[in-house]
């Protein structure tokens, strides 16, 4: 009896602080609950910064200063949030993430791929653009997964934003896409029928030769005709 | 700490319309610059004081008014850029015509101001409206005499410094050489002659290689004041880097860090955002610098990178509203800060057209109001208070009502004289120590 009545006290405590945290953040007029911030941050904090994020991205010349401080922000709270998914404290599990972890992770790659197309674009108008570089996986392999998706969503919002990436053509607009998308989850012959061409599975090095079948799903993809589906991960 | 008086000046305002974006006297205090939203400059000039008219005791009036920026497209782009004035800076007056350079967030134009007072008459081959004479009336020469006139103050542009920056320029600096200056954007800082307008010199690159590592920016800088070959530049992580331009041409590598470890009480997720530094000053002195982040301003001791020398608290009661101000962008305006010209004490501004100074001798600090309200001329402003809950005085401000649409991001201190300029939007408010006009 006793240790029921101690565990149900302890998850209306986990309950309640989320929500807390919300209320603080919602009503400014509340007074300060706690000097310490929240070991994690609730969602809706991450949400916010994710629009916040969007929208300094889809600024014509996004205030550079307020970007980067947004994303290192955005980085802190997914960095506390993902943890807290019972995952033992190793930086790269990429053996068996969590469908939470793919979620974050996903994010994460479009963060990082929407900032760096941006930023990217900003260095090839600027004509000190390098060779183009894939949008790299800088983290553990498992954070590459679902990294096509957002990335085809950053050269969305870069499209009418300049006119310099889609004037280089279908070649050039494939150029930058890092071939390495096709080489992971959302792709891999383990998602039912989503796989297009012939990859030689993940690790592959060099850029394969794009198929009219791959074009084309990525071509309705990119127009919108065609919804982008999330693999179904393993904790599901 | 004194009282100060607002002065019948103080109730200036250039256009109603336009929010002041920059305020700058120049170096002996006579003539203080102000910039607005508009591409708009107004040089005010402090009248003389006069014994016959003790009242007007040096108070200060419109000068001269100009446009210095406008609005520009960029046609690579399709961008519009700003016409808003970001900074001007003085430069030393070298003879009768002062100068001001004046930028936008990628164009710096040097301006400079001369005045005329007289013009010359009595041509002989042209008549007084400047009509060639018929020659069969002249029937002597005569000596064209120059004779008073009303003061007219003519604003040309000498060197428009254009396509220099692909960021948008934050800072600029004239140099103690009084012959370079620099710029610097987000990533860059350039050094211009001041008489060389097609070329500068890049002696700050922080951009990344890939854009993707991208994960700090410079977001102030300015020249050493006695040193010509040291300058300072802060950046977004609230670190601060002091350059030596003789140990290499691309000052990438600091000869100085000057950074303070994160104090592991107070982390939270905004610390790198309440970290940036959106200010620096060298003192009066050349010694220290002058920092304002979020929560603080800080003085630095040049020979000392570990830490600050001195912490003090802007409005540490937003500590625990860090949340609401990230979600109204509140968290991102950039504070300036100035030293007096004793660096004995420094000042900096806050919400609700509130604004700080705090006397480094006596660790005394005031929170002082610029409004209509409270500053009737002659005036004495009156030490306002922000309660944060439990014993509130009659006069007090809860920090829940505090108007976070008026900020002071602009302040200004007179070089010698105990003299400030205070933007507040779109008002200047000039106040000044009537008790003692001297440094203390």
């Amino acid at each position: 009896m006793l240790s029921k009545g101690l565990k149900r006290k302890r998850e209306e405590e986990e309950e309640k602080e989320p929500l807390a945290v919300d209320a603080w953040w919602l009503d400014p007029g509340h007074a300060s609950v706690a000097q310490a911030p929240p070991a994690v941050a609730s969602s809706s904090l991450f949400d916010l910064s994710v629009l916040k994020l969007h929208h300094s991205l889809q600024q014509s010349e996004p205030n550079l200063r307020h970007l980067v401080l947004v994303v290192n922000t955005l980085r802190r709270i997914q960095a506390s949030m993902a943890p807290a998914a019972a995952l033992p404290p190793v930086p790269s599990p990429p053996a068996a993430p969590s469908v939470a972890d793919n979620l974050l992770a996903s994010s994460d790659a479009a963060l990082s791929a929407s900032m760096a197309s941006l930023l990217e674009d900003l260095s090839h108008i600027e004509g000190l653009s390098q060779a183009p570089q894939p949008l790299a996986d800088e983290g553990p392999p498992g954070r590459s997964i679902g990294g096509a998706a957002p990335s085809l969503g950053a050269l969305d919002l870069l499209g009418p934003a300049t006119g310099c990436l889609l004037d280089d053509g279908l070649e050039g607009l494939f150029e930058d896409i890092d071939t390495s998308m096709y080489d992971n989850e959302l792709w891999a012959p383990a998602s039912e029928g989503l796989k297009p061409g012939p990859e030689d599975g993940p690790g592959k090095e060099e850029a394969p030769e794009l198929d009219e079948a791959e074009l084309d799903y990525l071509m309705d993809v990119l127009v919108g005709t065609q919804a982008l589906e999330r693999p179904p991960g393993p904790g599901r | 700490m004194r009282a100060l008086t607002a002065t019948p000046s103080c109730l200036a305002v250039p256009l109603p319309a336009d929010i002041i974006s920059t305020v700058e006297f120049n170096h002996t205090g006579e003539l203080l610059a102000t910039g607005d939203k508009g591409g708009r400059v107004v040089i005010f000039q402090r009248e003389p004081e006069s014994k016959n008219a003790p009242h007007s005791q040096g108070e200060y009036d419109v000068y001269s008014t100009f446009q210095s920026h406008e609005p520009e497209f960029d046609y690579l782009k399709s961008l519009e850029i700003e016409e808003k004035i970001n900074k001007i800076k003085w430069l030393p007056q070298q003879n009768a015509a002062h100068s001001l350079l004046s930028t936008n967030d990628k164009t710096i134009k040097l301006w400079k101001i001369t005045e005329r007072d007289k013009r010359p008459e009595g041509y002989n081959l042209k008549d007084e409206e400047g009509k060639l004479k018929d020659l069969s009336t002249v029937t002597s020469l005569q000596v064209p005499v120059l004779k008073p006139m009303d003061l007219m103050v003519e604003v040309s542009p000498r060197r428009i410094f254009a396509n220099g920056h692909t960021y948008h320029i934050n800072s600029i600096s004239v140099n103690s050489d009084c012959e370079t200056y620099m710029s610097a954007d987000d990533l860059r800082i350039n050094l211009w002659h001041l008489a060389i307008t097609d070329r500068s010199f890049n002696i700050v690159d922080i951009k990344p290689a890939n854009m993707e590592d991208l994960t700090e920016v410079i977001t102030a800088s300015e020249f050493h004041p006695h040193h010509c070959n040291l300058f300072v530049y802060s950046s977004s992580k609230g670190s601060l880097r002091l350059c030596d331009m003789r140990a290499a041409a691309l000052c990438d590598k600091h000869s100085k860090l000057f950074e303070e470890p994160e104090d592991p009480s107070n982390r939270s997720f905004f610390s790198e955002i309440i970290s940036s530094v959106s200010d620096v000053k060298f003192s009066h002195s050349g010694r220290y610098m002058l920092t304002r982040d979020y929560l603080t301003v800080k003085v630095w001791d040049l020979n000392m990178e570990a830490r600050p020398i001195e912490t003090y608290q802007v409005h540490d009661y937003l500590r625990s509203k860090l949340c609401s101000l990230y979600e109204n962008d509140c968290i991102f305006d950039k504070f300036e800060c100035a030293w007096n010209g004793s660096d004995s004490v420094i000042m900096t501004g806050a919400y609700n057209n509130f604004f700080r100074m705090f006397d480094r001798n006596t660790k005394r600090d005031v929170t002082l109001e610029a409004s209509r309200e409270s500053s009737k001329p002659r005036a004495v402003l009156k030490p306002r208070r922000v309660c944060v809950g439990g014993k509130r005085r009659r006069d007090d401000i809860s920090v829940d009502s505090l108007d976070f649409t008026k900020k002071i991001l602009h302040t200004a201190w007179h070089p010698a004289e105990n003299i400030i300029a205070i933007a507040a939007t779109n008002n200047l408010y000039i106040f000044q120590d009537k008790v003692n006009s001297d440094m203390h």
